[in-house]
């Protein structure tokens, strides 16, 4: 048995709120980018920002669930249902996370083109796996993106729930 | 002696600025804003298009010294795309371009002139299935100005033919030439 403990340890938190910023700048950021116009002067920047700071994300993710699993999380307080879906949603954010930059990679990579991370390094492009592979992935990818957004939202609304309500540890051991 | 040498090599290079102001492109392939097509003869009844999907290059422009002004485009021969994969293969083996073997096409510019009519006159030397051959590309020079996103772009096309048998590749029926269409746009550096 590993020992328990009260809270998420300060690497975990920070990794976490880090990620939610930059989970709510890139869905800012990919809702506004794709209605722009052509000759708009973030036509360019905003969809080299949304890759780079996506692919850095990944990294990041990959890097936390590393974290995760070779350091301790407390547990999940409430109802054995709220228990278990609470479960559910972080696996569920984390699998959307991953839809969403595999997606992300086969819309720009379609073509065999790599994605260059703020002309930092290049991550390389394999082409299209599938007929039309840069509109499926599209589609994966917004849809996705709304999914995760609402599940994000119903996350921290049951945080708040917990704190204010049930006035318990859930928000706290993340702060 | 030594002190007039490292004033002389000081003078000379801060003089360097001052005599080259032909700006110098990087010519678009990322955006894919330049591609090098071409078309060929289909028994003499029809045309077939086709082009190279990965090339490079970068040259230099001024438009008040035509003269000063120098491309270079390399290709990979292996991204031969005629929309036929059984064809591109056939096209890029042995009977023809042979990518195996000759990976990659060059064309360096060695004079650019500008003609009568206002086009330009790029002679220069392209290296094709392993043989170097000068060639004229007629260009006509489109436009040049800044993009919306803070760079400054400049724009040509081109046009050449190629004789199959100067570079060495087997003639087969009508298809004896080979026309080339070159869109080109760079990127100031």
């Amino acid at each position: 048995m590993r020992q328990t403990v009260s809270g998420y340890n300060k690497v975990a938190k920070l990794l976490h709120w880090f990620s939610a910023i930059m989970v709510i700048g890139l869905f800012a950021a990919g809702y506004w980018m794709v209605d722009l116009s052509y000759y708009s002067e973030w036509y360019k920047p905003v969809p080299h920002w949304h890759k780079s700071a996506g692919l850095c994300l990944l990294i990041l993710t990959i890097g936390r669930l590393i974290w995760k699993s070779i350091t301790t999380s407390p547990a999940i307080e409430g109802s054995p249902f709220e228990k278990k879906a609470a479960a559910a949603a972080h696996h569920l954010i984390y699998l959307l996370l991953f839809i969403l930059f595999l997606s992300g990679y086969l819309i720009s990579t379609a073509d065999g083109r790599g994605i260059e991370v703020f002309n930092w390094f290049e991550v390389p492009g394999f082409g299209s796996f599938i007929e039309n592979q840069e509109d499926i992935a599209g589609l994966v990818h917004e849809y996705t993106a709304y999914i995760l957004i609402g599940l994000a939202s119903l996350h921290g609304l049951a945080a708040l729930k917990h704190h204010f309500i049930n006035k318990d540890n859930t928000l706290k051991k993340m702060l | 002696m030594k002190k007039i040498l490292i004033a002389s090599v000081i003078g000379a290079t801060m003089m360097i600025p001052m005599t080259a102001n032909a700006a110098d492109y990087t010519i678009d392939t990322r955006g894919a804003h330049a591609s090098v097509n071409f078309k060929v003869s289909h028994l003499g009844y029809s045309f077939i298009q086709g082009r190279f999907n990965k090339f490079d290059g970068e040259f230099s422009y001024d438009k008040n010294d035509i003269e000063a002004s120098k491309v270079t485009v390399n290709i990979d021969t292996s991204s031969l795309d005629s929309n036929h994969a059984e064809r591109d293969k056939h096209i890029k083996g042995s009977d023809f371009i042979n990518v195996s073997k000759f990976t990659s096409a060059q064309f360096v510019s060695t004079k650019v002139t500008k003609k009568t009519d206002g086009g330009l006159a790029i002679n220069g030397d392209l290296t094709l299935h392993g043989v170097t051959k000068p060639i004229t590309i007629d260009a006509t020079f489109i436009g040049e100005g800044k993009d919306p996103w803070g760079g400054y772009r400049a724009g040509f096309e081109g046009t050449t033919r190629l004789q199959l048998a100067d570079f060495g590749i087997k003639v087969m029926g009508a298809s004896s030439y080979v026309d080339m269409d070159l869109q080109v746009e760079g990127i100031r550096k």
